[in-house]
């Protein structure tokens, strides 16, 4: 089956600067492929390489099975959602939406009915005959939404569209812009800086550093399995725990010690991984490290911390501790026991831990 | 925001404030007298008669109001050997500043939009040359440009004058127009790009009609500019093409004898209405323009 979108060894440099680094990227019909990553990573020039906004310093790209490498924009069969929703200031709504059909020859009574359908689906009825500056930000959104929607691409491009408004609407919209994908069955790019947005949109994560792709795969192949330490520490929040600790072969499997400064050092036994280096970076979730009182179990190890920090965030409580020298969060029960200053008991899941190379940050398990 | 929380240290120094903002608006008013002085003289002059004027007093009222001088300066006063007044040279200034702005305009959007929006390789240089042009010293120009202009069989025409108006307008039309386009984010052109629309129609239908502040500071300043040329206008025209400021020079200077005052200032009027006219209908949105674009809308 051909990919609706899909890039080759794609190269892009200013001048010396190299801003994309061997891109490698493929996706399907009706996939949400979100590029996620630290801003200055090239996520937004990748996505600009896909649109034909920025030419392509070296390597493919093809869109719907066609090559489209050196294919000017207008003729991507693409749609586009930018940051700042770009709609033209002097145009009316419905003019802003009909503005590429008008450019491409498209006969009024076509341009009315589509015009029709996208402001029944993205209830802006009521806004087609204001100008831009009369929307407020939500309502800026829907309108670049349906300038894109009215064009029924092969593939729709996002760049940060959610960025510029308030924590309320984003949280909105992303709910919208999921249920528009489930319903149009359409094939999707989303650049976001949000590992949250990444995490809830996304049927497929590109996480990108540098320039490079630093990992891709499924949401939960992000979040469970990071590849290395930099997606561990991005995707997730709070971020993932990353301790220093020494292992030791066991009879069972693994003997994990983390130093502490209060006490001994807390030792812990994994019985699913082998042959794991002298020194590694252990890899915890706050929410694989429980209260043990309330919630024991297989594959659990107990210990007892002490515990530096609560913070109660309603649903949760957060406790801070500090182990192999570094503050580390566990997600307990609204309702636990934690008193700061105090020791309390903790479970951690060893069975979906991960273990990454000191030295060069890689996955080992 | 205003802190509308302040008062004033003392609440005796009420008086004090009073008299100071009083003596600033007499200061001001005194500096606006001064100003106005020369134009007063002017008008009231245009009106006596000769015989007034050499009796009377120069900043006296006219004791007869007579518009004779004005007659005469519109369609009878000599320069040199020609005798009818300054009419036919400001029909060539009308000829001259109308298109040479609309054209130096238009170009000057082009310029600023391609500068701002598309940049290319060179394009700071590009634009660099351009400034360069604005402060170039025309006097330097002048033999070149006379060249140029026999070369093309434009020398002495009023074509030729439109022609140099527009050459050394550009800098600055370009400029202006840069400056606008420069804060209008470049996602604005992508997304037309997207909409597959093409360079032309981008700046037809999304920049231009945007443009309204900013058309309006470049034509005012233009035509003041083309409008109020002599060095141009007496280098490069003949008798038949000279705009109205070189027609005024030579009303004043050629006159042999009694000095028709009265005359020579209801020409300099005339002369000068277009660009006053110009001011006083759209000076609000001149100001207005130049601080457009540095101000988020």
């Amino acid at each position: 089956m051909a990919s609706i979108l899909e890039i080759n060894n794609l190269f892009k440099s200013y001048g010396s600067v190299e801003i994309l680094k061997d891109i490698n990227v493929a996706i399907e019909q009706g996939d949400f492929l979100v590029l996620v990553g630290p801003s200055g990573c090239g996520k937004s020039t990748l996505l600009n390489c896909i649109a034909g906004l920025e030419p392509i310093t070296k390597g493919t790209l093809s869109i719907g099975g066609q090559d489209m490498t050196h294919v000017s924009p207008k003729d991507r069969d693409i749609a586009m959602v930018f940051q700042s929703y770009a709609l033209y200031p002097t145009m009316t709504v419905a003019k802003n939406i009909t503005f590429g059909m008008k450019v491409r020859g498209v006969d009024q009574a076509t341009q009315d009915e589509k015009l029709k359908h996208v402001a029944t689906q993205l209830q802006i009825e009521p806004l087609l005959n204001r100008k831009p500056g009369q929307l407020s930000g939500g309502q800026r959104q829907r309108v670049a939404m349906g300038r894109a929607l009215v064009r029924d691409p092969k593939l729709f491009l996002f760049d940060e569209p959610l960025s510029n408004l308030d924590a309320k609407l984003r949280v909105e919209m992303r709910t919208e812009i999921k249920a528009l994908h489930q319903r149009l069955g359409a094939s999707m790019v989303y650049v976001t800086h949000d590992q949250i947005e990444a995490m809830t949109l996304a049927t497929k994560i590109v996480v990108m550093k540098g320039g490079v792709i630093q990992q891709m795969g499924t949401p939960s192949e992000i979040y469970n399995h990071p590849a290395n330490l930099f997606v561990a520490d991005f995707m997730g929040s709070p971020a993932m725990n990353l301790i220093p600790a020494k292992t030791k072969a066991n009879g069972k499997g693994v003997q994990i010690e983390i130093e502490r400064s209060s006490g001994a050092p807390i030792t812990l036994i994994d019985t699913k991984n082998k042959d794991l280096p002298e020194n590694v970076i252990l890899g915890v979730r706050p929410e694989d490290i429980a209260d043990a009182t309330l919630r024991g179990g297989e594959g659990r190890q107990e210990a007892d911390c002490l515990i530096d920090i609560v913070e109660p965030a309603g649903a949760d409580t957060f406790a801070v501790m500090q182990l192999g020298g570094k503050h580390v969060t566990a997600r307990l029960h609204a309702e636990t026991a934690a008193v700061a200053g105090k020791n309390l008991n903790l479970a951690f899941d060893l069975g979906k831990v991960s273990y990454f190379a000191p030295e060069t940050g890689e996955r080992l398990n | 925001m205003t802190d509308m929380s302040y008062s004033p240290p003392r609440s005796g120094n009420r008086t004090v404030k009073i008299a100071l903002r009083w003596t600033l608006y007499i200061m001001l008013g005194l500096f606006a007298l001064f100003y106005l002085m020369p134009l007063f003289v002017m008008v009231t002059t245009s009106f006596k008669s000769l015989d007034e004027i050499r009796t009377g007093d120069l900043i006296s009222l006219p004791r007869e109001v007579t518009f004779e001088a004005w007659r005469t300066a519109w369609s009878g006063a000599c320069t040199g050997i020609q005798c009818e007044g300054v009419r036919p040279f400001f029909w060539n200034s009308v000829l001259i500043a109308i298109p040479a702005v609309l054209l130096s305009t238009l170009i000057g959007a082009l310029n600023g939009y391609v500068v701002a929006q598309w940049r290319f390789r060179g394009a700071n240089l590009f634009f660099a040359l351009m400034l360069f042009g604005c402060f170039i010293p025309f006097q330097v120009v002048l033999l070149p440009m006379a060249r140029m202009l026999g070369l093309m069989g434009l020398a002495g025409t009023i074509p030729g004058l439109i022609f140099v108006h527009v050459i050394y307008g550009l800098g600055f039309t370009t400029l202006f127009f840069r400056n606008y386009y420069v804060s209008i984010p470049s996602e604005l052109t992508k997304a037309a790009k997207v909409d597959g629309a093409g360079f032309f129609r981008i700046f037809w239908s999304i920049f231009l009609p945007l443009s309204l502040p900013i058309i309006v500071v470049t034509v005012i300043w233009q035509f003041t500019q083309i409008w109020n040329d002599f060095l141009f206008g007496v280098s490069f025209s003949q008798a038949g093409t000279q705009p109205v400021t070189v027609a005024l020079n030579n009303i004043v200077n050629s006159t042999t004898g009694v000095k028709a005052y009265n005359v020579d200032m209801a020409a300099a009027i005339i002369a000068a209405l277009p660009t006053l006219f110009v001011y006083v209908v759209a000076g609000k949105y001149f100001v207005r323009g130049l601080t457009a674009g540095s101000v988020k809308g």
